[in-house]
């Protein structure tokens, strides 16, 4: 297996023209188009966007959790370094080889813990399980690591839980046991697929705070995804926005949210609304329109037909490349030059 | 008859006990107080806001002062009359005037009827002897005071993105012209880019019909740019209650405050010093005696687990069901 | 004027999902050939005694046990001479005619019943319920046989006494839909316009509980075809000279070994009914599952 020509020194993870098909009786979903990415050890790369922007997919395809083939296609490299620093293609990988870097190099927590917590086994049973397969230890010391991990994610009273069963649970400490399971092998990869989106308010900032302190301590690499600014705000290094299964604009989170190029993201963080006193009531401004129907995408950029700077002739025909404003700084927009100076407010 | 001041909706100390366990003829079982004394009035034009985590009892208040469950105590009144306990005959005509919009824009439109048949649903049940041709043209009247086309009645629910069932729900919800509309999260499944439309357009129709609305939302971002005034529940309690403005700028209950702190705010620049709450919402089945909120409030005292505190006025409109008054508490911004 | 909303909806998915559930139907093999077997059998029961020269009660001695293909009695005759082909054309008349009206009041009455029961739930509902399970434990060929001797068999009767073991298992099916459906946001909705009782369980929740129906349904006329032949074999059923496709059985017990097709023909002829209609039931039961549409 050689590696990748231009793989980054640094990164963990590298996603090259990440694509995703799904065949389905209506036609053929384009959920992912051409996704490049990499994350490097110890960083947090939010993926954001809307519902069919492809975020949650990538995840899955990244960990090949597509639906098998012949329903659905993957194409594209999933480059992911090992232990002994040395990249492989995770798509190329047998399946026996890719269950082992399930788990033990990349670890995932889902929007719903309950769905991905077996009802029937105490939560201690299932961590300990999680523990003995990955570290090959025995029962009893698995049953300890188990309750050392439950302290470690911040549950009371962590060895008297080991015996309870997840429906005793509330959200949020469901999601923190999911926590544990998936650090239960030490990952370098954490994938968080919209953990926080089902927990009230405080649960969300507990949970958040949690993952911070986790990843100080480890020092693993997260991929977060959410639709949600507020919290991409409050934890992401670096930022991908997605747009019907494309990245439209990518840089640094500071960046980002200071000088947004892409008319779609400028757009998205004028009409979320912000905790703020008083003042005019101003109107929040609307995108018109919703996403589009990822089994006929719009020829050109896809948010040409939503899109205010949209030049007829040019966005509705040619589909822009990701390219550079700044070192670090991607944006996915024929108009990005003119439109310079787009602020998020 | 109807006064720009007047009073919609006034609700007195409403409470909602289920009883849970215990069988068909076992009066075993033990309450879980769902809504435990809640008191609050809207008057026409203004928007309440009602916020709250899950298992706060937001949605159950909207759904008993709508008589969809039957209150366990308090009174409801509706323009100054007490529908409390109106027997269902009575309450038909009322009901015209009383609307909810649901959070899940899937469920809440019948999968099999064309969406003009469901906007035109509330004709139907209440002017039944209405012509066809008049009910059409007002089906296509509302379809596009809410955004949408009048050829769109013709299709069904599923043909329509979040965003426009929603919008399909509202026009439903303001057929009949109704004074009062229960809003249960109506922006909360859609995507951030929908969401702005819909809060826009609930201010739009406000202004155009004068509606007072309860406008129920875990989001604090949204209540604050939706609400004239804001009423914060934590375990079937309201805790605090104040104008938006008074509210944000000056909380006066620890889990306001705490509230505020856990928003996430869009803008890496923005930093309030976070506040983060230990352990769960406890269980409605055995709640803390005293301030329900004490065993989570980092200023609680010995006094806290003693009686229930009552809301009180801490300032003009204000009310807080903290006793305690030296506390500086983090404002929202 | 509110802020434009996009005002395209999707390209008209509620006939893709109908086409996807003729798809689905149409691949089912089995389910084909159970809807072309019947279609052949209710053509050949509704018009071919019209084309059939033979009439199903003329006795001809000549023509006693006449083997099949050997004669202008394509399928034979009877031990009168009676002309086969027509007494089973006949026959199917009066099986197919009590399974699909069997069926028809078994539905009408396991729909009230579980629509009922499923909307009001509670104490009435619990009542029905279990009323429900009650019939449902008697063996239905024993309540039948007991029914059937009290009353006079004919047509009429037995059609009765059918429906009447058959609609519990409709009455279930509906019940869960509607209990399911009542929780539903939309149910909601209808009540806080004020809609009747009425209005909300047959106008908002029962339209939404037609693909059970109609696969009980189907699969209730097999079971009712079956019954029929049943009960009419065992003699309690139609009555000779009246042909029925289980009365033939039982008269062709004695001849079983000289005329075996006496037996042969009609048995035949119930196990096509049957099993097609059993494949039809499968077949709509794949095809309007609704988990298999993604909308």
């Amino acid at each position: 297996m050689t590696p990748p020509p231009r793989m980054d020194p640094d990164a963990l993870l590298q996603v090259e023209d990440l694509s995703v098909r799904f065949r389905s009786d209506t036609g053929v979903v384009s959920a992912l188009n051409g996704v490049t990415l990499a994350v490097r050890p110890g960083e947090t790369v939010a993926l954001v966007g809307e519902s069919g922007s492809g975020k949650s997919v990538t995840s899955l395809a990244i960990m090949r959790l597509t639906p098998s083939p012949p329903g659905c296609e993957v194409g594209g490299r999933v480059w992911l370094r090992g232990t002994d620093g040395r990249p492989v293609d995770l798509l190329a990988l047998p399946g026996e080889a890719m269950r082992k870097v399930r788990g033990d190099r990349i670890a995932m927590i889902f929007q719903e813990p309950m769905t991905s917590l077996n009802p029937v086994l105490t939560i201690g049973e299932q961590i300990a399980e999680a523990i003995a397969v990955h570290r090959g230890t025995s029962r009893a010391s698995a049953w300890n690591a188990a309750g050392e991990l439950l302290e470690l994610v911040g549950i009371p009273e962590p060895r008297a839980r080991l015996a309870t069963y997840p429906h005793h649970l509330s959200g949020g400490m469901r999601q923190r046991v999911m926590i544990a399971i998936a650090l239960s092998c030490d990952p370098a990869l954490l994938i968080a697929d919209e953990p926080t989106t089902a927990l009230d308010v405080t649960v969300q900032a507990q949970i958040l705070d949690l993952l911070r302190r986790l990843q100080k301590r480890t020092g693993m690499a997260v991929i977060f995804i959410t639709h949600n600014l507020g919290v991409v705000a409050e934890i992401a290094d670096r930022v991908m926005v997605m747009y019907a299964g494309r990245i439209v604009e990518e840089a640094a989170m500071r960046t980002l949210f200071q000088a947004p190029r892409m008319p779609y993201t400028v757009k998205l963080m004028r009409s979320v609304p912000r905790l703020q006193i008083g003042g005019e009531r101003v109107a929040l401004e609307a995108i018109p329109g919703s996403v589009p129907d990822p089994t006929n995408l719009p020829p050109g950029c896809a948010f040409a037909p939503r899109c205010s700077h949209a030049m007829e002739g040019t966005c509705d025909v040619v589909g822009p490349d990701l390219e550079e404003v700044q070192p670090g700084h991607f944006v996915r927009c024929v108009r990005w030059r003119e439109l310079a100076g787009g602020t998020a407010r | 008859m109807s006064t720009p001041d007047e009073t919609i909706i006034e609700v007195a100390d409403l409470r909602k006990w289920f009883r849970i366990g215990g069988g068909m003829f076992s009066r075993s079982g033990v309450d879980v107080k769902a809504v435990d004394g809640v008191s609050f009035s809207v008057r026409r034009g203004e928007i309440l806001g009602l916020v709250g985590e899950s298992g706060s009892g937001k949605t159950t208040v909207g759904r008993t002062l709508l008589r969809l469950t039957e209150p366990t105590d308090g009174t409801i009144r509706f323009r100054g009359q007490d529908i409390t306990h109106l027997p269902k005959r009575a309450m038909r005509p009322i009901r015209r005037k009383l609307q909810l919009v649901f959070q899940d824009p899937f469920a809440s439109l019948n999968p099999r009827m064309t969406v003009g048949r469901i906007v035109a649903a509330p004709l139907i049940v209440h002017e039944p002897r209405m012509g066809q041709a008049e009910r059409a043209e007002r089906v296509a009247e509302m379809l596009q005071m809410v955004g949408l086309l009048p050829g769109h009645a013709g299709r069904f629910p599923h043909e329509f993105s979040g965003g426009q069932r929603q919008r399909i729900g509202i026009a439903r919800a303001l057929m009949l012209r109704p004074d009062f509309l229960v809003a249960d999260e109506p922006v909360s499944a859609l995507d951030v880019s929908i969401q702005a439309q819909i809060v826009n357009l609930l201010l739009d129709l406000r202004a155009r019909f004068s509606l007072a609305m309860l406008f129920i939302s875990h989001d604090l971002a949204v209540v604050g740019h939706l609400c004239d005034k804001v009423a914060v529940m934590y375990l079937g309690r309201m805790v605090e209650s104040a104008p938006t403005i008074e509210l944000f700028a000056n909380p006066r209950h620890p889990y306001t405050e705490a509230l505020f702190s856990a928003v996430p705010d869009p803008d890496p620049e923005v930093r309030r010093s976070r506040i983060i709450l230990s352990g769960d919402i406890p269980s409605p089945i055995n709640p803390p005696s005293g301030c329900v909120f004490r065993t989570r409030c980092r200023y609680a005292l010995p006094a806290c687990a003693g009686d229930v505190p009552p809301l009180r006025n801490v300032a003009p409109n204000h009310q807080s069901a903290c006793i305690r008054d030296d506390l500086a508490l983090q404002p929202a911004m | 004027m509110a802020v434009a909303a996009d005002i395209t909806p999707r390209e008209s998915p509620k006939r893709r999902a109908r086409n996807r559930a003729l798809a689905r139907f149409v691949r089912h093999r089995l389910a084909l050939f159970g809807l072309g077997a019947i279609i052949v059998l209710v053509l050949l029961c509704a018009v071919g005694p019209y084309l059939w020269p033979y009439n199903d009660l003329r006795i001809d001695i000549s023509h006693r046990f006449a083997v099949p293909f050997m004669s202008a009695h394509i399928l034979g005759a009877d031990a009168l001479g009676r002309d086969l082909f027509a007494r089973l054309m006949i026959a199917g008349r009066v099986s197919l005619t009590v399974g699909f009206a069997a069926m028809a009041i078994s539905t009408v009455i396991g729909t009230l019943v579980g629509t009922v029961a499923g909307y009001f739930g509670g104490a009435v509902g619990s009542m029905l319920m279990r009323f429900v399970d009650a019939v449902l434990c008697f063996p239905s060929i024993f309540l039948l046989l007991a029914l059937a001797a009290f009353v006079q068999p004919n047509l009429f009767t037995i059609t009765l006494v059918i429906a009447a073991t058959a609609w519990m298992e409709v009455a279930r099916v509906v019940e869960a839909q509607i209990r399911s459906l009542r929780e539903r946001d939309f149910a909601l909705a209808a009540r806080v316009l004020g809609a009747s009782d009425a209005h909300i369980m047959f106008r908002e929740l029962l339209p939404n509980a037609i693909a059970p129906i109609v696969v009980a349904s189907t699969l209730n006329v097999a079971r009712a075809i079956l019954l029929e032949a049943y009960v009419s074999f065992l003699g309690y059923g139609i009555q000779p000279p009246t042909p029925s496709w289980g009365n033939m059985l039982n008269n062709a017990q004695e001849y079983l070994a000289t005329a075996p097709w006496l037996a042969l023909l009609p048995g035949l002829f119930i196990i096509l009914a049957v099993t097609g209609f059993n494949f039809v039931g499968d077949g709509l039961r794949d095809a309007l599952d609704p988990r298999l549409d993604i909308t």
